[in-house]
C-alpha cells in the first residue's frame, strides 16, 4: 500500500538504522469545501505508521482544516463536503465514505485541541470518559486504564494524589497534558494534534514536545503547529501547505535543510509568511 | 515639579485640562445621584408595601392559621386549604414544565437545523412569555377542564401555569447552553460521543446552574398567578384538603389528589380582600407574607444549588 517512498526514514536522527516507513493511512486526492469555498486542493499523502508527520504552513493555509477531516470534526457543521478519501490502514477503510459513521472513526482517532480543554469533572473522569463512552463500567479496569494514560502524558506523578479534584485546578500545561491522557486511555490508531502548544508557555510546551516525541512508539502521530522550529523538533515527516494546496511533502530533515521547492525554502527560511 | 518653567502657554492648557475635568467630574456626580434616587424610588417603594403587609399580617400569623380552614369568623379563618392547594400545584407545574422545557431547549439548540421554521417556532418561544395570563386560563378551560376533562382540579392548574412558565425556561435553558464554550463540545464529540452523550454527560450537567435559574423565575412567576386559575373555575372557599398523595398501604402513593378540586393562596388572599370586613383584610395581608415566604424559600434553595453548582465550573 505504500506509495513512492522515495528515502528510508531515521527518526530522530541519521545515526538510527534505516526502518522503512509502513503507511498508517493514505489521503488520496482529498478535497473539503465549506459551502461554496474549497479549502482543500487535491491533497495526497501517506501519514507513517509510529511516526510524527507535521503539518506547517502560514495562516489559513487549511492545515488545521485538512487535520480536522481525520475526524471527522467537519461533519457536526452544516454546509461542509469532502471529496476524495482518506483510507485508513490496515483494513483499507475510507474513513470519510458517507455510510462510515464518524463516530466510529473517532473511537480510532484521537485529538487534542489548541487550547486545553479539560471538561468541568475530576481528573479521572475526564481520562475515564473515553473508555465510559466505550461502555466499560467495571471500576478496575477504569482505574487500571485511567493510570496507564496519566504514566504515558507523563502526568500521573503530579496528579495521583489528587484524581478526584476539578480538572480545572490544574495549571495550562498539566491540562494539557491531562487532555492528552484522556485521548491515550482509548488506544487510538492517530492522535491529532492541533497547534497543541500555542497556549501554553515555553516550559509547559517542552515538556508536551518531548511527550510527543515519547508518544511515537504507541501511536502515530499528525500535527499542526504555527512553529517550524517545533516541526523540526518532534516531526519526522513535514507536509507544507499553502492556500489549501500540498506544495511539498517529504522528511522533515529533507525539508528543512533541502526543500525542493523554492516556496517552501522561502517559507522555512522566514522570507515568506 | 516646578510651576515657575513651565512655559505661559502650557499653563493655559492646563488651566483648560483642569476646567474639563471638573466639569465631567459634576456631570458624573450629577448621573450618580439621579441613578441612587431611581434605585432608591423602586427599592422603598417595595420596601414600604412590604412592612405594610407585615404589620398587618404579622399578628394574625400562628400555627393555627396555617392549619385551619377558611372560615366566616376572621379570628378563626386559616390558610391551610390555600397552601396546600398551592403548594401541590407547583409540583405539578415544575413537574410538567421543566422536563417539558429543557427538553423543547435542547432540541432547539442542540438538535434542530437551522431554518425558517425553527426561526418561526424561536420568535413564537420568546413572544409567548408576553401573553397575558388570562388567555393562558381561557385555553387551559378549553382543553385541559373540557377537552381532556381534568376537571377544575389540581392538574389542570398545574399544567396551566407550566403553560404560561414554560418560555420562561425554554429561554433560559438555551442561554445556559449557549454559555457552554464549543471546544467542550468539541471535546466530547471527539472522544467519540454521540450528541445525546455528549448533552446528558455534559451540556445538561454544566448547565443546571443557569436551567435552575430559570426554573426559579417561572415558579415564582406561577405561585402568584391568580387570573389563569380563577378561569379555569379555582374555589374560593374551601374547606377539605386534597386526599394525601402518600397513602398508609401500599403502594403508598396515590394520584387522586390530582383530580381534586382546590384553591391557592393569591386566590384566597383576592377573596379576603374583596370582603368590607377589616379583620379579613389582616388575614390576607397574612396569607400575603406566607406566600413571600414561599417564594423566597424557592428561591433560597434554588440559590443554594446553583452557588454550589457554579462553584465548581468555571470557563
Amino acid at each position: 500500500m505504500v506509495t513512492e517512498t522515495s528515502s528510508p526514514v531515521f527518526p530522530g536522527g541519521a545515526t538510527e538504522p534505516v526502518v522503512p516507513p509502513v503507511a498508517k493511512a493514505q489521503v488520496h486526492d482529498l478535497n473539503f469545501f465549506y459551502g461554496e469555498l474549497r479549502a482543500l486542493k487535491g491533497i495526497s499523502i501517506p501519514i507513517y505508521k509510529h511516526l510524527v508527520t507535521a503539518l506547517i504552513g502560514p495562516s489559513g493555509c487549511g492545515k488545521s482544516t485538512f487535520l480536522r477531516c481525520f475526524n471527522r470534526m467537519h461533519d457536526l457543521y452544516p454546509n461542509t463536503r469532502y471529496d476524495g478519501r482518506i483510507v485508513l490502514m490496515p483494513d483499507n477503510v475510507n474513513i470519510l465514505h458517507r455510510e462510515v459513521d464518524p463516530i466510529e472513526v473517532r473511537m480510532r482517532i484521537g485529538m487534542v485541541f489548541q487550547k486545553p480543554n479539560p471538561f468541568p469533572k475530576s481528573i479521572f473522569e475526564n481520562v475515564a470518559y473515553g473508555l465510559r463512552v466505550r461502555g466499560i463500567r467495571n471500576r478496575a479496569v477504569l482505574t487500571d486504564k485511567v493510570e496507564e494514560a496519566l504514566r504515558g502524558a507523563a502526568l500521573w506523578d503530579e496528579v495521583k494524589d489528587r484524581l478526584a479534584e476539578l480538572a480545572f485546578n490544574l495549571s495550562g500545561g498539566q491540562q494539557q497534558r491531562l487532555c492528552i491522557a484522556r485521548a491515550l486511555a482509548t488506544d487510538p490508531e492517530i492522535l491529532l494534534f492541533d497547534e497543541p502548544t500555542s497556549a501554553l508557555d515555553p516550559i509547559a510546551t517542552a515538556s508536551i514536545e518531548e511527550l510527543i516525541a515519547d508518544l511515537r512508539s504507541k501511536v502515530t502521530i499528525l500535527i499542526v503547529t504555527h512553529n517550524m522550529q517545533q516541526a523540526a523538533r518532534v516531526s519526522d515527516y513535514t507536509a507544507y501547505m499553502y492556500l489549501g494546496e500540498l506544495i511539498e511533502f517529504d522528511r522533515t530533515q529533507t525539508i528543512f535543510v533541502k526543500p525542493k521547492k523554492k516556496q517552501t525554502e522561502d517559507y522555512i527560511t522566514g522570507r515568506f509568511g | 515639579m516646578n510651576p515657575g518653567s513651565m512655559s505661559s502657554r502650557t499653563e493655559v492648557d492646563q488651566a483648560h485640562i483642569r476646567a474639563l475635568v471638573t466639569s465631567g467630574k459634576r456631570k458624573q456626580l450629577l448621573f450618580a445621584i439621579a441613578g441612587l434616587t431611581c434605585t432608591m424610588i423602586a427599592l422603598l417603594t417595595l420596601l414600604a408595601a412590604f412592612l405594610q403587609l407585615l404589620i398587618d399580617g404579622l399578628p394574625r400569623l400562628s400555627w393555627d392559621f396555617l392549619t385551619n380552614f377558611p372560615s366566616r369568623h376572621a379570628t378563626q379563618a386559616g390558610i391551610l386549604s390555600a397552601w396546600v392547594g398551592s403548594a401541590m400545584v407547583m409540583v405539578v407545574t415544575m413537574l410538567a414544565a421543566v422536563p417539558v422545557g429543557v427538553g423543547a431547549a435542547v432540541y432547539l439548540e442542540e438538535y434542530a437545523p437551522r431554518n425558517w421554521l425553527t426561526d418561526l417556532i424561536e420568535i413564537n418561544v420568546t413572544n409567548l412569555a408576553g401573553v397575558p395570563s388570562i388567555v393562558y386560563g381561557l385555553l387551559a378551560l378549553g382543553l385541559f377542564v373540557y377537552q381532556f376533562g381534568f376537571g377544575e382540579s389540581v392538574l389542570s392548574a398545574g399544567l396551566t401555569l407550566a403553560l404560561l412558565i414554560l418560555p420562561i425556561i425554554i429561554v433560559s435553558t438555551r442561554e445556559a447552553l449557549r454559555t457552554i464554550p464549543g471546544n467542550i463540545r468539541e471535546g466530547a464529540y471527539a472522544m467519540g460521543a454521540t450528541r445525546w452523550q455528549m448533552v446528558s454527560n455534559h451540556l445538561l450537567p454544566y448547565s443546571t446552574g443557569g436551567i435552575l435559574t430559570g426554573v426559579i423565575l417561572g415558579m415564582a412567576e406561577a405561585i402568584g398567578q391568580t387570573a389563569p386559575i380563577i378561569c379555569i373555575g379555582a374555589l374560593t372557599f374551601i374547606a377539605f384538603l386534597p386526599d394525601s398523595p402518600f397513602g398508609g398501604s401500599p403502594p403508598f402513593i396515590n394520584f387522586s389528589w390530582l383530580f381534586s378540586e382546590f384553591t391557592v393562596l393569591p386566590i384566597q388572599m383576592y377573596n379576603w380582600v374583596s370582603r368590607p370586613d377589616k379583620a379579613f383584610q389582616l388575614n390576607a395581608a397574612a396569607a400575603g407574607v406566607i406566600l413571600l415566604a414561599m417564594t423566597l424559600l424557592m428561591n433560597g434553595l434554588a440559590i443554594y444549588i446553583r452557588y454550589t453548582v457554579r462553584k465548581k465550573i468555571k470557563w
